[in-house]
């Protein structure tokens, strides 16, 4: 069983501040670390290789040389290869032009079962890389899983949709983008520490290596335009209406209908 | 070349390590200390990761890392539980050392990999009632039997004493050879003639195991010798430097706790209008500690280094020891008095860092006893 998990590495936003005269992000001294999703989706992609009683789980990122460091750290929580997709082509893409690269990239390794991506990035919540690989592939996808398992060759999937469980089943090969209440990611041991620099398999792939079109991918391959990025001005005090309940409702209904609401 | 950098795989390490270390032992560390539990369980989660064999070569199933590495493991296991950092040090470095660099290749497969993946934890038991800093004064006796050994005596203080399945001791095959007539052994639990004494009540490191070793006529297999009879001290002195390079990294560890507690709390109590921190006494004193810390972090790599290039370490690891452990009283003494009474008060964890530090000057030689090491080397005598 081959299961590709494509993985990203951001900044951790918990110590991300946002220059108040520019509006973008700072991100000097901002430790990155592996999208939180993803880790989760590495430990459902390891459970899984076990349970189909053996196989393969390849981790796949695409972003600078740096990155290397959080394809490391998932090698060492159990992944058996890494592939790194670096060129300075792939830079600037938005999550299209990223879905296409990765798409190139599981295309040349070859027979495949599933993929299995964190629901989105904490740097852009987007939520659309998986989805969009998914279309690329043109496999059936299941998004916002909370469990997996697998079942007479095909995957059982609950999704976790708008305070609901939607129970799915999928023919393999699939897509899945996982939640983080799907499992609790293992600690990397010392000894998968040192594999993951020693003995595991890890390449580096260029946009040629994928054979992807260069007017695809990076920036050129990205319909979507950042105008701007702002944060927007704190929400006034609400009105809290007290006393009479007639009178209270005479209040709002008068307020809503004098803002044009109502 | 200096060079102040971990390497990525090292910078891993500490990381994964820290994140165990917050998540799976801190979290238990007051209570066990409160009941002065050593407990198993966590003994083998901690062994789960590899932290047990963390110098033990790869082929008998230990990870294989530099004393460099082991460094950051100790230290971030010491700040979340000291007594865990206790047991994890002692079975590398007092445990696993020996063996794996005096033991046949027999003794190496039958001890080295359960050891290393936690199925078995081992003790290392020198000290005896009238054999403290004087070590070479050893009373347990070896007697040739013929086929076997036949041990007499006993050990006291011995850290995972009363849960080992089995203990590396020194004990003295001619007593009249003084230092040269000292061997080394290891004897499995179990073995009629070897009971466990007293289990120690003790000030720190109370979820750590301090138990009583007592042997007689225990007979143990011929084989069951590290190297050859006569070269006991020489192991016992050479295990004791390596463990002296890990109590820097423990005492690190300690004070990087007592530090990050008070920093804390000086940023949030307010008196006379103002944070703690606020005030330039206490501003200076969390100065000196940090610096404390890194001078400490400082020999300790340095002594690290020297042992994985083969260079000789032994005068470094006791002033790395030495400083270490002074350094982590000091530190987790001014964290108390940064949290001024509630400092004094169990709600807090700094009482529990001042009193586990306290052991870093006493055992794998008291400073007394690095000071006369340390001096024997810068002077020659
Ligand atoms: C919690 C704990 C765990 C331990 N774990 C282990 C273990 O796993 N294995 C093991 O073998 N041992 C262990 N020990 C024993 C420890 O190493 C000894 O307690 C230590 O070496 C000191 O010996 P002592 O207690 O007999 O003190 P003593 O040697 O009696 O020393 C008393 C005082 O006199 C000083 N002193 C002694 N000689 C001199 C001198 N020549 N000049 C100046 N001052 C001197 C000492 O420094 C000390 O201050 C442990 C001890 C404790 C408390």
């Amino acid at each position: 069983m081959l299961i590709i998990v494509p993985i990203k590495q951001v900044p951790d936003t918990n110590d991300v501040r946002i220059d108040p005269e520019t509006g973008t992000l700072i991100r000097e001294g901002v430790p990155s670390i592996v999208n939180p999703e993803d880790r989760h989706a590495v430990e459902m992609a390891l459970v899984l290789k076990d349970q189909a009683g053996g196989g393969k789980v390849v981790v796949v990122s695409m972003g600078p040389p740096q990155a290397e460091i959080a394809l490391r750290e998932m090698l060492a929580m159990g992944a058996d290869e890494a592939i790194l997709l670096s060129d300075r082509a792939f830079a600037g893409a938005d999550t299209l032009a990223t879905a296409c690269a990765l798409a190139h990239a599981v295309r040349q390794l070859g027979q495949y079962d599933l993929i299995i991506c964190g629901r989105q990035a904490i740097d852009g919540d987007t939520a659309q890389v998986g989805p969009q690989l998914a279309e690329f592939l043109q496999i059936p996808q299941a998004t916002y899983a909370q469990d997996l398992r697998l079942e007479g060759g095909k995957i059982r999937v609950e999704r976790a949709v708008e305070g609901e469980v939607q129970v799915l089943e999928l023919p393999l090969p699939a897509l899945v983008t996982c939640l983080k209440e799907a499992n609790k990611p293992r600690i990397p041991t010392l000894k998968g520490c040192i594999g993951a620099f020693r003995e595991k398999p890890f390449q580096v792939w260029n946009a040629s290596r994928i054979k992807v079109p260069l007017e695809q991918i990076g920036l050129k391959g990205s319909p979507t335009q950042v105008r701007r990025t702002f944060t927007p001005p704190p929400r006034g005090q609400g009105i809290v209406l007290t006393g009479d309940p007639q009178q209270a409702v005479q209040t709002l209904v008068q307020t809503l209908r004098e803002k044009g609401i109502m | 070349m200096i060079d102040f950098k971990l390497s990525p795989e090292q910078e891993l390490i500490r990381k994964t390590v820290a994140e165990f270390a917050a998540e799976v032992i801190a979290p238990m560390a007051a209570e066990l200390d409160e009941k002065q539990e050593f407990s198993m369980e966590l003994t083998r989660a901690i062994a789960r990761q590899g932290y047990l064999g963390i110098i033990v070569p790869p082929e008998y199933g230990g990870a294989g890392a530099c004393a460099l590495t082991y460094c950051q493991v100790i230290e971030e296991v010491s700040k979340a539980c000291a007594a865990q950092g206790v047991t994890m040090s002692l079975s590398n470095s007092l445990v696993a050392y020996p063996i794996m660099t005096y033991g046949s290749e027999e003794i190496k497969r039958r001890y080295l990999t359960p050891l290393a993946s936690g199925e078995k934890l081992g003790c290392f038991a020198l000290t005896e009632p009238n054999a403290g800093s004087d070590s070479s004064n050893q009373e347990t006796t070896a007697t040739d039997g013929g086929d076997c050994w036949i041990i007499n005596g006993s050990k006291i203080f011995i850290s995972n004493g009363g849960v080992a399945d089995f203990a590396v001791i020194i004990a003295s095959t001619n007593r009249a050879a003084k230092i040269r007539g000292l061997s080394a052994f290891i004897v499995d639990k179990g073995t009629p003639g070897f009971t466990i004494g007293v289990k120690e009540n003790k000030l720190g490191i109370r979820a750590s195991n301090t138990a009583e070793l007592v042997f007689q006529n225990c007979r143990i297999p011929k084989g069951n010798i590290l190297a050859a009879p006569g070269r006991g001290f020489r192991i016992a002195m050479d295990t004791l430097d390596g463990g002296r390079v890990g109590v820097g990294a423990q005492a690190c560890g300690i004070a990087r706790a007592a530090y990050e507690a008070a920093h804390k709390y000086a940023k949030e109590r307010k008196q006379f209008g103002s944070a703690l921190v606020d005030f330039q006494g206490i501003a200076h004193k969390l100065a000196d500690m940090k610096l404390d810390i890194e001078t400490t972090r400082l020999l300790t790599w340095k002594a690290a280094w020297l042992k994985d290039n083969k260079k000789r370490f032994a005068k470094d690891a006791a002033m790395a020891k030495l400083y270490g452990s002074e350094m982590a009283t000091r530190v987790a003494h001014q964290a108390i008095q940064i949290h001024g009474g509630y400092g004094f008060i169990k709600d807090y964890p700094v009482e529990r860092y001042y009193r586990d530090a306290r052991i870093l000057e006493l055992y794998e030689g008291t400073s007394e006893v690095q000071r006369m090491v340390i001096a024997s080397y810068v002077l020659g005598v």
